[in-house]
């Protein structure tokens, strides 16, 4: 179990040796493998190749409202487009990306080898490569395989009645339920894992509060999980006997209801929002440190607004409902939660700049996107609370103002924080790092494109633009607001161009670099770059949350203070 | 690096690999209990909204021998894991059996049940808004009775050609755990359907 090899000595130098083999043999590796790094950079990849997906969705959807009374495309072929675009960035995009984080990361920072259960892993990985790819087997077999052009039309949330065998002929919506449904069983599969290895793999020494508040935070992550993914695969479950046994559980005319399948849907709906922005407080939590020279303000503080977050994330789903009509004792609840779950979040924001107060900031693009993540994060936290007062969302629910909200969030702060956790860690994951020339670029790009679109995309939600529209009259007035939303994307796309050429260069002609290159204070930072496949020689143990902080300065240990 | 020869006891440590299997069980069981719960959810808001006959009061009986027999199995198997432990294969291969004839029971009892109720009661999973959650509900745990019944029985093929030995005990306790929640959301399926809303 234990090898007697210092950790400064590697046995193992795996990619150069990959190069050389033939192309068949690396293929199998990666289709074979339960390593927690491979499994992590393939769920990245995927989750990759899906944003870019998503993203093309979206870019055609844009240039479709980019003028009045345009005929780019369909309204079916528009309907088509916003639920793809919806269902692949969450379920496909997201959510494999963050969990590629938790996998790669976790057992590194936590001292272990790999993960509690490395084939349940390889498994919940292929399982949601599968239901990517039966939704979107659905474009050439959504109504049987002759034609194209029948992806699922019902929205993300795909709400009763919509869904029912009338209104839903074909295969299509079928498609989008098992394909959310097998890719929920994969995700239950990680959180099962990370929440596993969590507790039981940590290396000696390496108690709860002695975390990083990366694993504290995907800890949490993953609970919610555990707790949000059942609701979404009951309620697809029912929906499946709705449509193939003839059940009535949203069948209005049998004494079903609509409303009840809301009810299911945002149970699981909203614990997903923070299912995703755990893990990306946990990518900013481990950032603004570093490049703070400091460590993080308020350790406990951070930790009892996670879980508090975790907790209240789950009380809050009817306010996606206002607009439905519900009790006034209901819409006062779910006001009152949701404005309640700022609170812990706004914490979290006071507790980051208080870790920046102070120190050393080095503005390397990592931490420029953690200070993009942080202004634009609380952008989208501001327009969250208006939202949450029931009367604002009478008025502005189902615009584009709540388009423009949540897509504050999930771009301006879960992808911001993805692009910074890249920056960071990819020196760890290939041993190279990512040209910071190239990189701001993508960080002004995008920070241009972004709040081109998404800033004036809250106006014509504030005029009247109701949501899902195909397209609109030229005398409403929302027009030149279209367009300028609809010329941010070309900015985003740039940059994102520049991220991807960046990744790529770096990846086959980048310079090389150290293990520590950040000179950070976490226990990935002290194997090699590349790490080797059992990550630690010798399991490490540590005294306090930052192991290498007192490697490096035995005169001075963290210990001494905790 | 951070490797240095300071000694860290154990007892820091409550929860170590070799309890990740059942740390991993209790995490399946917190899942599945959600999935339930919605089904639960559901069955509790539908009760007596349905348009039309039948209704349960008409149809359902208690099924008292077969849950009997199912909340049984929790113990036998409780007993077959103690045997094991102290390393009685046999003891432990014949209350395992036991276990698995408890379970098959149980599933008969349900088949039985069903097919009454199709054929002679005339409900069914369309008939009305009943049918619909008390198909789904019902059929969901039975489903569960079935994976864990499938589980045991491969474990009783692997003890009948001997390959299970004292050393698996703590395997087989995680799987143990398993058939012990399926037991327990009978608990809850029972009152809720046969007790609560009938």
């Amino acid at each position: 179990m234990y090898d007697a090899q210092p950790m400064s000595r590697p046995m193992v130098v795996s990619p150069e040796r990959a190069g050389s083999r033939p192309l068949v043999q690396v293929l199998h590796d990666w289709i074979v493998t339960v390593d927690h790094k491979k499994l992590g950079v393939m769920y990245f990849s995927y989750g990759i190749l899906f944003l870019v997906i998503g993203g093309v969705e979206a870019s055609i959807m844009r240039a479709q409202l980019a003028v009045a009374n345009n005929h780019l495309v369909s309204p079916e072929t528009f309907n088509r487009l916003f639920t793809m675009h919806g269902t692949t960035m969450i379920f496909f995009a997201a959510m494999p990306i963050v969990f590629g984080f938790a996998n790669y990361l976790m057992p590194l920072m936590i001292g272990a080898r790999d993960m509690a259960f490395p084939r349940l892993n390889a498994w919940s990985f292929w399982m949601s490569a599968l239901g990517g790819i039966i939704l979107y087997f659905s474009f050439i077999g959504g109504s049987g395989l002759y034609g194209a052009g029948t992806a699922p039309d019902v929205g993300w949330f795909a709400y009763a009645p919509l869904t029912s065998p009338a209104f839903s002929v074909g295969h299509s919506t079928d498609y989008w339920i098992i394909g959310i449904l097998v890719s929920g069983f994969g995700s239950i599969g990680t959180a099962l894992n990370v929440l596993t290895t969590i507790l039981c793999m940590r290396c000696p020494g390496m108690k709860l509060y002695r975390m990083p508040l990366f694993a504290w935070m995907n800890t949490v992550m993953a609970v919610l999980v555990l707790v949000a993914i059942g609701p979404l695969t009951a309620a697809q479950i029912m929906l499946l006997i709705d449509r193939y046994l003839g059940g009535h559980f949203f069948d209005t005319q049998a004494g079903g209801s609509a409303v009840i399948w809301m009810h299911f849907f945002w149970i699981f709906g909203h614990p997903e929002v923070y299912i995703l922005v755990l893990p990306a407080f946990a990518i900013v939590s481990e950032v603004i440190p570093v490049f703070s020279r400091k460590p993080i303000f308020g350790y406990s503080i951070m930790v009892a607004a996670t879980v508090s977050i975790g907790f209240i994330s789950l009380g809050v789903w009817a306010h996606h409902m206002f607009t439905v009509g519900m009790t006034s004792y209901a819409n006062a609840f779910f006001v009152a939660s949701t404005a309640a779950i700022a609170v812990p979040t706004g914490i979290k924001i006071f507790n980051w700049l208080g870790t920046m107060w102070g120190g050393k900031i080095r503005y390397s693009v990592a931490m420029m996107f953690c200070v993009g993540f942080l202004c634009q994060f609380l952008i989208a936290g501001l327009t969250g609370i208006m939202l949450s007062a029931a009367p604002f969302d009478w008025q502005l629910g189902n615009s584009y103002f709540v388009v423009a909200h949540f897509h504050y969030v999930i771009l301006g702060g879960i992808v911001m924080a993805v692009f910074a956790g890249v920056y960071y860690w990819f020196p760890k994951v290939t041993g190279k790092m990512l040209s910071e020339t190239l990189g701001k670029w993508h960080f002004w790009l995008f920070v241009i494109g972004f709040h081109l679109t998404f800033d004036f995309m809250h106006i014509p939600g504030l005029l009247g633009m109701p949501r899902r529209i195909y397209t609109y009259d030229a005398s409403r007035g929302w027009e030149i607001w279209n367009l300028i939303v609809s010329i941010g994307v070309i900015f985003q796309v740039l940059g994102i161009l520049f991220w991807v050429v960046n990744l790529i260069i770096t990846f086959y002609k980048g310079k090389k670099t150290g293990n520590d290159p950040w000179d950070a204070w976490t226990l990935e930072w002290s194997t090699t770059s590349p790490p080797p496949d059992y990550n630690f020689a010798t399991i490490p143990v540590v005294r306090s949350r930052r192991p290498l902080w007192d490697s490096k300065h035995p005169e001075d240990p963290d210990w001494k203070y905790e | 690096m951070a490797a240095t020869t300071m000694a860290v006891p154990q007892s820091e440590m409550p929860l170590s690999a070799h309890m990740r299997g059942k740390v991993g069980m209790w995490c399946l069981i917190a899942a599945e209990s959600a999935i339930f719960s919605i089904f639960v959810v559901a069955y509790l808001y539908y009760a007596g909204k349905s348009l039309s006959g039948p209704t349960p009061a008409q149809v359902l009986e208690v099924p008292i021998f077969t849950s009997i027999c199912l909340f049984s199995s929790s113990l036998t198997i409780l007993v077959a894991e103690k045997a094991l432990h102290i390393g009685n294969i046999k003891r432990f291969g014949a209350f395992w059996l036991l276990t698995i004839v408890l379970g098959v029971i149980f599933l008969l009892g349900t088949a039985r049940e069903w097919h009454g109720l199709i054929y002679e009661k005339g409900l069914t999973i369309s008939t009305n808004l009943f049918g619909t959650t008390f198909y789904s509900l019902v059929g969901l745990h039975a489903f569960h009775v079935i994976v864990g019944a499938t589980g045991l029985t491969i474990i009783m093929i692997f003890t009948a050609l001997g390959h299970v030995r004292q050393e698996h005990s703590e395997r087989i306790g995680v799987f143990a755990m398993y058939w012990h929640f399926v037991d327990a959301i009978w608990v809850v399926v029972l009152s809720v359907v046969y007790f609560i809303t009938r």
